[in-house]
Parts: structure tokens; C-alpha cells; sequence
């Protein structure tokens, strides 16, 4: 029964749509409002028993049927009392503003003021409809017009099916690297962008975080077709283990808990003063030595324990540095 | 079938909105045909029906009675005012501007939600035509299972109830909030309100939200309070501003991380505080902008030998405590 309730709503836009434009084709109606030609020509006949009450003959709305079967263009009169659409429901008004604060928050000094405008405009046509707006907030963080900057290139590169010469950061090996990717999609998880992509540097699937790539050049050979790689599976989270991976079992007093959150650990287990004992998988021993300097004395490195000599070590020569 | 009813809701709604006052049952049973036709029970039946199918589409029928002075049978209306979209003129750019913001939601309640509401502008004279702006548009995403709960929730003020696990314990509890807003801070959403157990406002982050979340009392139960700033509320999400400065040297090639949010020093600092007698040769002074002492000294310390600090002293002698506690652990396995 949904049909006819979808159906009403869109009758109640489209009236008015097509009123304010006095014609339209049914190709451009059908691409506003997002659905097939064919469902706009069924709305339509509905309107046409559709009317003022009573329905006498002076009292339906006209629909231009000659117009519409000859030249597939919709013209509507005798309905004056629609000639406004709905207001705004509460979601879609807030729906609407927060994603304008959104693109707000990522938008330069030449195009805010635009936003802010159109803002201003849409909260008065809203009225009340606005007032859950005002309860969202949304931060983007600094890095955001920039990732939304590269997704727009990266998109593109996508869909033109063209090589990208990428340079990257890699914060686990603390390097700067250059590649050249086949670009596959761009995927969000965990809070950022992604490009996944076929690193032809490394000859593997690889995913690059946007707020990592320092650069990102559109290049004008074509991609590699890799259709018959499967896409990758994110469901169980972005880490891909590596059988070079060295598994290391640390224990983390409470105050270094947030290593089992922000890591992707192969076992938890609690232990008695409300520390945690996890294994990780450590793919790079810098990364892991780095690790343990930041985390100090609230973890210790049980397994394998030539590891935490490492550690020591390295905190040594740091401190060499001072004294 | 579908048509039929469309027709029918079309003409009640026609009805309601051009009568000058209310209309009563009767009346209106008697200009809609497919009322008309039906039995007196499959007319109540059929127009209870309509009309909350109506206000579902946020129509709002009113319900009042013809006459004061008599008590009539009541009617139905629904006002003008209240269900037209006012008039809005839209620029060219801002036009554009709002065929961005339809692909900011990855979300598909709230991608379907903008959609509608651009379908109505569109309806009301607006021509969106979002290749008029070169900017590339943000997004919105939604990863947590419970946005949804917490966006309607907040939408209606209904108290919540729901299991959540804070990242320094190990164990899920059940928690009670009156959600005031959500908050999206670097991509995760976050719920504030007041939390019931604590008698105190609170930030949940929603991706620590464990199963579903229920219903805890009525709709409109609870007011956010007057004053409210869920934007100030949700700025201690984020680390403080930085406005302390340190100065540092680093590695030439390394410490990558830290120099892309330091900047490197111009020229020679000129506070002699705790330089170096011996600095490394080549190496390149850093200063870096820091809010809070502790996150700097963590990022310090993962960049080893490779970054050194020479101010502020604090900072300097905090490090070095932390190197070497570490440095001077006990070699013997436990």
C-alpha cells in the first residue's frame, strides 16, 4: 500500500513542478524526481480523475494528453490550488541543512559565503521543520576539504580508468613513498576515505588512507583491467594480515588499553588488575619498537622477548640525545 | 490497487484544502467518489486509514468543529499556510550549492531524505544544477548500526536505554540517556544528552553502542534544556586548540608524520633555553603547535632518536623521564 502513499507524495511535487515551469518533458521530470519515464506517465493518469470536490467537468485537473502521447511533454492546468509544494518534513529539512553544514565546513573562503546564503534561505522556508538541525553538529576536521579534494580527482580516475601516480605516507614505517596505483573504488571505513587500488608498485591490492597521500597526479595511461580480482572484503575490518606478520603478546596495564581498541588484535584476554593481555601482529618491527616507546612503562612485551631488548635500545640512543 | 487509492487521497486531500472551513465526515463522504460508493463501515474504516496515511506525508489535517456554539459533529481542514512550502528564491550558485549537498549523505534513510526535500524545492521553481560550482563535496558517512535510533530518538525526544562499553573497560553496561543530539566529529557520530545513571551531560560514541537500542519512555518525555549548545558540547570532543609551542629537532628524512603538522623553522630561534651545546649537524628545527603536553610527548617519544626537544623545558625533562623508564627496564623476563 505504499505505492499509492509514495505515489501521493510525488503527485504533490509534481504538480506544482510542472506549474512553475508551465512545460516540461517527461525525460526531465523523470530525472528530477529520480524515477523511469513510465512511473511519471502513471502518475499522471491519476491525475486525471483527480479535481475539485464534486468532480464536475469544469472541476478536474487537465492534463494535456495530446502533448504528453505526442511530443512526451507534460502540461497541467486547472490545478491552481496546488500550485505550492509541501513543506519540508522535519528529517528532510534537517537532513538537507546538516549536509549544507557539511559541505559548509569543507568549502574555501569563495565558496562559504554561497553556503551560508542558501543556509539562510532554506532554515526560513523550513521553519520548525529546521529545529532538529540544530541539534546535529557536524566537525569534519581540517583535513577535509583537501580528502575531499583528492576523492573528487580519484573518482574521476576511476571512472576514466586511468593510472595515478600517488605519493603516500606510510605512518608504520614512518616513510614517504611514490607509487603508481590502478585506482578500483573509493571506500569509507572506520571514519575515513579510502582508495583501494592496485598498487603496480608493490603487485598487490592495496588501500591508501586519503588523509595520507600528499599528492595524487592523474596520469594518462590506462588502468589494468583487474575485474577478475575480487573486491575487497571490509566487513572484518581494513588490517590484512601477512604470513611475514611476527605475532607479539603484549600486556597493557589499564591506562594502555586503547592499544586492543585501535589495533586489530588477534586475542584479548583480561588479566587481574584490570590490564589486558593481547597478541597483535606486528608486519614491521619499526612500527612496533615506535609503538612500545610511545606506549613506555604501561606495556611490556611478553613474546617474543628479544623484542623488549629492541625497545630498550631504542630508548637508549633517544636518550643519548639529551644527556 | 494503487491508482485507485492515489486518486482517492488526492481528492480527500483536494477537498480538505480548498473548503473555506471545516468539512464535515458527511460532506466529505459525499464528494469522494470511492467514499461514496462504500458501505458505512468500509467508509469508516477507509477514511481513518486516509487520513493517517495523509499525515504520514506530514499533511496536517486539522480536526474542529463548524459552529461554537453548537457541538456539531466535527470537521476536517487543512490549512494553506501550514501546508505549502513558503516561497524561495534561490541564486543560480546556491541552486548549485544544493545539488552538492544531495551526495554529502552516505546514508541512504538521509540520502532519501535530502532527495525529497530537493524534489520539493524543484517543485517550488528551483533549478539545481550542481555542475554550475566547481567544489568538491564533502560526505556524510554512517557506519554505526545505532545513528539511526539516536537521529530519531533526538528527533523526538524519547529517552533511550542501550549497552555500551567505554574503551577503558572491558565490560558492556547499560546506560540511559535522554539524547539531546548527535554529533558527527572526523567521521564517527557521537550522542549527547543527558545521561540519566551519571545525573550529568555526556558524549556516546556510537560505534561503542552494543545491540539495539530501546525505548526508555515516552515521546517528548524530556526538554533539552534551554541554552543548550550541542556544538560547544561536542568541541570537547576535539583536542584542545593549540596554543602552546614547542621546539624540536628532527632527522633530516625523518619523523614525516610530525612535520606534517609542524612547520619548519624559518630562522634561528632566539631563545637560548636549554639549546644543545652539541646539535646535531643538519638536522632541521621543527616548531610545532601542541594543546595538549601529553599527546606531544607520545608522539615524540614514537619518533625515538629521530626528534629531539629543546623547548619548552617541560616538555624536554617530561620525555626524558618517560626514555628512561623505559631505557632502564629490567632485562630479566618475568
Amino acid at each position: 500500500m505504499s505505492g499509492a502513499r509514495d505515489q501521493v507524495a510525488r503527485l504533490l511535487a509534481l504538480v506544482p513542478y510542472i506549474q512553475s515551469r508551465e512545460e516540461v518533458s517527461v525525460e526531465q521530470a523523470a530525472a528530477d524526481f529520480g524515477v523511469r519515464p513510465e512511473q511519471i506517465v502513471k502518475d499522471l493518469n491519476v491525475l486525471w480523475f483527480c479535481g475539485l470536490p464534486g468532480l464536475g467537468m469544469g472541476d478536474l485537473i487537465d492534463v494535456d494528453m495530446d502533448a504528453l502521447d505526442g511530443d512526451g511533454v507534460i502540461r497541467v492546468s486547472n490545478a491552481d490550488y496546488l500550485s505550492r509544494p509541501l513543506r519540508l518534513g522535519s528529517t528532510e529539512a534537517s537532513a538537507l541543512i546538516v549536509a549544507l553544514r557539511a559541505l559548509r565546513e569543507a568549502s574555501d573562503d569563495a565558496v562559504r559565503p554561497i553556503v551560508d546564503r542558501t543556509l539562510g534561505k532554506l532554515e526560513a522556508a523550513a521553519g520548525d521543520g529546521a529545529a532538529l538541525a540544530a541539534r546535529v553538529d557536524i566537525q569534519v576536521g581540517s583535513a577535509a576539504p583537501e580528502v575531499a579534494r583528492l576523492r573528487a580527482t580519484l573518482e574521476n580516475a576511476v571512472r576514466t580508468g586511468r593510472q595515478v601516480r600517488l605519493g603516500y605516507y606510510v605512518p608504520a614505517r614512518d616513510q614517504a613513498t611514490e607509487r603508481i596505483v590502478d585506482p578500483l573504488r573509493l571506500v569509507q571505513a572506520e571514519g575515513n576515505t579510502y582508495l583501494e587500488a592496485w598498487c603496480r608498485t608493490a603487485e598487490g591490492n592495496r588501500l591508501f588512507r586519503l588523509d595520507r597521500v600528499s599528492a595524487a597526479e592523474v596520469l594518462d595511461a590506462a588502468v589494468t583491467d583487474h575485474s577478475d580480482e575480487p573486491p575487497r572484503d571490509l566487513s572484518s575490518g581494513l588490517f590484512q594480515a601477512s604470513p611475514d606478520d611476527t605475532l607479539v603478546t603484549l600486556r597493557l596495564q589499564p591506562q594502555a588499553r586503547w592499544v586492543a581498541e585501535y589495533y586489530p588484535v588477534e586475542s584479548v584476554e583480561e588479566v587481574e588488575d584490570g590490564g589486558l593481555r593481547v597478541t597483535l601482529r606486528a608486519g614491521d618491527r619499526g612500527w612496533l619498537t615506535r609503538l612500545m616507546l610511545r606506549i613506555g612503562s604501561a606495556a611490556e612485551i611478553e613474546d617474543p622477548v628479544e623484542l623488549s631488548e629492541i625497545v630498550r635500545r631504542a630508548a637508549q640512543d633517544a636518550l643519548g640525545n639529551y644527556v | 490497487m494503487a491508482a485507485r487509492k492515489s486518486e482517492r487521497l488526492l481528492n480527500l486531500l483536494i477537498t480538505l484544502l480548498v473548503a473555506r472551513s471545516y468539512v464535515t465526515k458527511a460532506r466529505i463522504r459525499s464528494v469522494v467518489e470511492q467514499y461514496r460508493d462504500a458501505g458505512d463501515d468500509a467508509f469508516e474504516k477507509m477514511f481513518e486509514r486516509d487520513k493517517d496515511e495523509l499525515r504520514s506525508l506530514g499533511i496536517p489535517i486539522e480536526v474542529g468543529h463548524l459552529d461554537r456554539a453548537f457541538d456539531d459533529e466535527p470537521g476536517y481542514r487543512v490549512e494553506r499556510a501550514a501546508f505549502e512550502l513558503p516561497e524561495i528564491d534561490l541564486e543560480p550558485d546556491e541552486a548549485a550549492v544544493l545539488g552538492l549537498a544531495a551526495r554529502v549523505w552516505q546514508h541512504a534513510g538521509l540520502a532519501s531524505a535530502t532527495s525529497d526535500a530537493l524534489v520539493k524545492l524543484k517543485a517550488a521553481g528551483v533549478s539545481v544544477d550542481r555542475t554550475a560550482l566547481n567544489v568538491a563535496q564533502p560526505q556524510l558517512a554512517v557506519e554505526e548500526p545505532a545513528f539511526e535510533a539516536f537521529w530519531s530518538a533526538t528527533q523526538t525526544r524519547t529517552p533511550v536505554a542501550f549497552s555500551y562499553r567505554t574503551s577503558g573497560s572491558a565490560q558492556a553496561t547499560l546506560r540511559h540517556l535522554q539524547p539531546w543530539g548527535v554529533v558527527s566529529y572526523r567521521g564517527r557520530w557521537y550522542a549527547v544528552g543527558h545521561d540519566i545513571d551519571r545525573n550529568a551531560p555526556r558524549l556516546f560514541r556510537l560505534s561503542r553502542v552494543r545491540g539495539e537500542v530501546t525505548d526508555d519512555g515516552q515521546a517528548t518525555s524530556f526538554e533539552v534544556p534551554e541554552g543548550t549548545d550541542i556544538r560547544a558540547l561536542a568541541r570537547n570532543l576535539a583536542p584542545p586548540a593549540g596554543d602552546q609551542r614547542a621546539r624540536l629537532l628532527a632527522k633530516p628524512g625523518a619523523a614525516l608524520g610530525l612535520r606534517r603538522h609542524a612547520r619548519q623553522s624559518p630562522v634561528e630561534p632566539v631563545e637560548t633555553q636549554a639549546a644543545p651545546s652539541d646539535e646535531p649537524a643538519g638536522w632541521d628545527r621543527l616548531e610545532v603547535t601542541y594543546g595538549r603536553q601529553d599527546s606531544l610527548v607520545d608522539e615524540v617519544l614514537s619518533y625515538g632518536a629521530d626528534v629531539i626537544v629543546e623547548a619548552p623545558e617541560e616538555l624536554r625533562s617530561r620525555v626524558v623521564a618517560r626514555l628512561r623508564v623505559v631505557a632502564e627496564a629490567s632485562e630479566a623476563p618475568r
